[in-house]
C-alpha cells in the first residue's frame, strides 16, 4: 500500500506552476463521489488541472484521491500507474484497432473483483453493433461513446473527462447527454467533468469547482455555487439555479409531473416518472417574478413563497436577488432578477416575504443524478 | 553454367546478402535513435541529428576514408576484428556492413523520425491514462502508427545500400565474394570493356531503382489515403 496521508473519500489536488505565460495555482478538495464539473472560461486552467491529476502534466504540488498518494513534494506516480480512466476532448480512438481491441486495450487481463464488465458497458453506450468496425467509420458521437468506454474498462477508480462533448455538434451531444447520465446513474465511480458549458455541468454535476485565470473562485455544491451573489455565475445574464427533486404525483392528463425540493413543490411539464424518483429543475433567475400579494388569477403555474435573502446590484437598472424557498425562507435557494424600479416600488428588502411567479421550469436531466447529491 | 551468369552471380549475390544485413541492423540502430530524436528534451539532440545526417553531404570518398582509417588494424578494427578471427575490418565483408549502416543510416532514421513525430503525443497519452507503461505503448502503438515510416525506411536502406560505390571503393577494394558488390562489378566491366555484362547490370539497376521509387511513391499515397 501506498502511504495513505490523504483522507479516504475525498480527492484532494493542488497545482501551481507556468506552462509558458500561464500560471496555475489551483487547489481544491471535493468527495470522491458523484460527478464534479470543472468550470470556467476557456483559458481558465480547468484542462491543465485535470492533466495533472492523470499525471500527463507535472507541476509541483499535491494530488490525494481517496487515501492514495499520486503525488506530493516527494513521489510523482507517472501517468500510466495512476488508476484514472481520462475521455480527451477528441475521441483519439487508435485508428490501427477495432472498436473491441479499442475497447479493451486497456483492461487489466485479471479483471478486479467489482469490475465494470465490458457487457455493461455496451450495453450502457449503446456499442454492440460498433464492436467489429474499425474507428474510421464511426461518426463523431460513436467515437466518442468508444473513448468512454474505453477509459471505464480499464477499471479506473477516477474518471476524468476533458469537455467530452465540445467537439460534437448540438444533435451529437443530446445523443450522446443520455449516456453519460445514464453512467453516472449505473457506476458508483467518481467523475471530474471539464466543462465550459453551463446547459451541460446542469444535467450532469453535483459539485462544482469554478476556475478563473488559473485560480480556484470555489466549490462546492452546484446550487450553492449558482445561487452565490458573489460569484460570477449569479450575475451572468443567463444566471439560474438547479434544484434537486423528487416526483410527488404525475398528472398524466396534463403532462405535469409535482417536484418537491425543500420548501416548494413545482409543477414541472416532463414524462412520466416513478413516484420517488429524483428530477433535476433548472430555473433561471430572469423567469421568476416577485409579488408581495398572491395574484389570484394567472397563467402562471408555479407560484411558491419564499423570502429574499440578500440584494446584490446587477446592473444600472437591475437587481439579483437571492430567494429562500418556504415561508420561513429555509429551503433551497432561488434566483430572481428584477428591475431596480420595481424592486423600488415594491419596497422589496432582505427578509421580506414574497411570492415567487416561476415562469419557465424545466428539467436539466432525463435521467437521476446519483444519490448522495442534493444540497445536504 | 552461362558464363554470363557465373560473370554477375556473385557480385549479386553479395549485394543482396550485405544490402539485407544492412537493413536488418538499421532497423535496429535506426529505431530507438528516431526514437529519440522525437521524444527527448535536451538541447544536444539537433547536432546528433546533423551527425546522423552527414553522408547525406558527405562525399563518399571522404566517408570511406575516415572507415578506413576507423577500421584499420591499428583503430577500431584491430579491437573488433579478432573477434571474428580477422586482422582488421578494411577490406572484408564485416567492414563493409560497417560502413553501410553508418553511411545508409540518414535514409533509415529520416522517415522513422518524421513517422514518430507523425504520430504525436496524443496516441500515447491515451495509452498511459490506459495503464500501458512506456514499452507497451512503444510497441502496441507508436510502432503500429509509424508502419509506413517502417516500410520507407526499409527500401530506402536497402535500395541505398545496394546504390553505393564510393564507400565501397575506398573500405573493401575489389574481392570477389568478399566486397566485390555490384557498383563495383559494373566499374569493373566497363574497365575491362565487358560491355555487355556492363550493359545488363546497368539496366538492371536502372529498373530496381524505378521499382523502388514507385514503391515508394505507392507507400506515401496509401498513408496520405489511411490518414485522411
Amino acid at each position: 500500500m501506498t502511504q495513505a496521508t490523504g483522507a479516504p473519500g475525498t480527492i484532494e489536488a493542488a497545482f501551481s506552476g507556468r506552462i509558458g505565460a500561464f500560471a496555475l495555482d489551483a487547489a481544491f478538495s471535493v468527495p470522491a463521489r458523484g460527478v464534479t464539473a470543472l468550470f470556467g472560461p476557456s483559458g481558465c486552467g480547468k484542462t491543465t488541472v485535470l492533466r495533472c491529476m492523470a499525471g500527463l502534466t507535472r507541476l509541483d504540488g499535491r494530488c490525494l484521491v481517496d487515501g492514495d498518494v499520486w503525488q506530493d513534494a516527494r513521489q510523482f506516480r507517472p501517468a500510466h500507474r495512476r488508476p484514472v480512466g481520462y475521455v480527451f476532448q477528441e475521441a483519439s480512438l487508435f485508428p490501427h484497432l477495432s472498436v473491441r481491441r479499442n475497447l479493451l486495450y486497456g483492461a487489466p487481463l485479471v479483471p478486479p473483483p467489482r469490475s465494470i464488465a465490458f457487457d455493461e458497458v455496451v450495453r450502457l453506450l449503446g456499442l454492440a453493433h460498433l464492436l467489429d468496425r474499425g474507428p474510421h467509420h464511426l461518426s463523431g458521437g460513436e467515437r466518442q461513446r468508444v473513448a468512454v468506454g474505453r477509459a471505464l474498462l480499464s477499471q479506473p477508480r477516477l474518471l476524468l473527462m476533458d469537455e467530452p462533448l465540445s467537439a460534437l455538434d448540438r444533435a451529437t451531444k443530446d445523443e450522446i447527454l443520455p449516456f453519460l447520465e445514464r453512467l453516472h446513474g449505473a457506476l458508483d465511480l467518481p467523475v471530474l467533468y471539464v466543462s465550459h458549458d453551463m446547459a451541460e455541468v446542469e444535467r450532469l454535476a453535483d459539485r462544482l469547482v469554478l476556475l478563473e485565470r488559473g485560480r480556484v473562485l470555489a466549490c462546492g455544491p452546484l446550487a450553492a455555487l449558482q445561487s452565490n451573489p458573489d460569484l460570477p455565475l449569479a450575475t451572468t445574464r443567463d444566471a439560474a439555479v438547479s434544484l434537486d427533486g423528487i416526483v410527488e404525483s404525475y398528472d398524466g392528463a396534463d403532462g405535469l409531473i409535482a417536484l418537491a425540493v425543500r420548501g416548494a413543490r413545482f409543477l414541472v411539464p416532463a414524462p412520466p416518472g416513478e413516484i420517488g424518483a429524483r428530477r433535476r429543475l433548472s430555473i433561471a433567475a430572469g423567469d421568476v417574478s416577485l409579488a408581495l400579494e398572491m395574484p389570484r388569477a394567472s397563467t402562471i403555474l408555479n407560484v411558491v413563497d419564499a423570502r429574499i435573502l440578500s440584494v446584490t446590484a446587477l446592473r444600472s437598472h437591475e437587481m439579483t436577488l437571492v430567494l429562500g424557498l418556504g415561508a420561513d425562507g429555509a429551503g433551497d435557494r432561488l434566483l430572481a432578477r428584477v428591475t431596480r424600479r420595481s424592486f423600488v416600488q415594491l419596497d422589496l428588502r432582505v427578509g421580506l416575504a414574497v411570492h415567487a411567479q416561476v415562469k419557465g421550469v424545466a428539467l436539466a436531466a432525463a435521467g437521476s443524478p446519483p444519490a448522495g447529491v442534493s444540497g445536504a | 553454367m552461362d558464363p554470363l551468369f557465373d560473370a554477375m552471380w556473385p557480385s549479386v549475390r553479395l549485394t543482396l546478402e550485405l544490402a539485407a544485413l544492412t537493413t536488418l541492423l538499421l532497423l535496429i540502430v535506426g529505431t530507438p535513435l528516431a526514437w529519440w530524436l522525437v521524444r527527448a528534451r535536451v538541447w544536444w539532440k539537433e547536432p546528433v541529428a546533423a551527425i546522423v545526417s552527414l553522408p547525406l553531404v558527405l562525399p563518399p570518398t571522404v566517408l570511406g576514408f575516415y572507415l578506413l582509417i576507423a577500421l584499420g588494424p591499428d583503430a577500431l578494427g584491430g579491437l573488433i576484428g579478432p573477434a571474428f578471427g580477422l586482422r582488421t575490418l578494411a577490406f572484408t565483408f564485416e567492414g563493409l556492413v560497417i560502413g553501410s549502416v553508418i553511411y545508409s543510416l540518414p535514409f533509415v532514421v529520416q522517415p522513422l523520425r518524421n513517422a514518430f513525430a507523425a504520430v504525436g503525443d496524443r496516441p500515447l497519452e491515451v495509452a498511459a491514462t490506459l495503464r500501458a507503461s512506456p514499452w507497451r505503448a512503444f510497441w502496441s502503438v507508436a510502432v503500429p502508427l509509424a508502419r509506413p515510416g517502417f516500410l520507407s525506411a526499409c527500401v530506402l536502406g536497402f535500395a541505398h545500400t545496394v546504390g553505393e560505390f564510393g564507400v565501397v571503393l575506398m573500405i573493401g577494394g575489389n574481392i570477389p565474394g568478399e566486397t566485390k558488390v555490384l557498383s563495383i562489378a559494373l566499374y569493373d566491366f566497363v574497365e575491362t570493356a565487358q560491355w555487355r555484362e556492363a550493359h545488363i547490370l546497368a539496366a538492371g539497376l536502372v529498373v530496381f531503382a524505378f521499382c523502388v521509387i514507385l514503391a515508394m511513391a505507392l507507400i506515401e499515397k496509401r498513408t496520405l489515403k489511411a490518414g485522411a
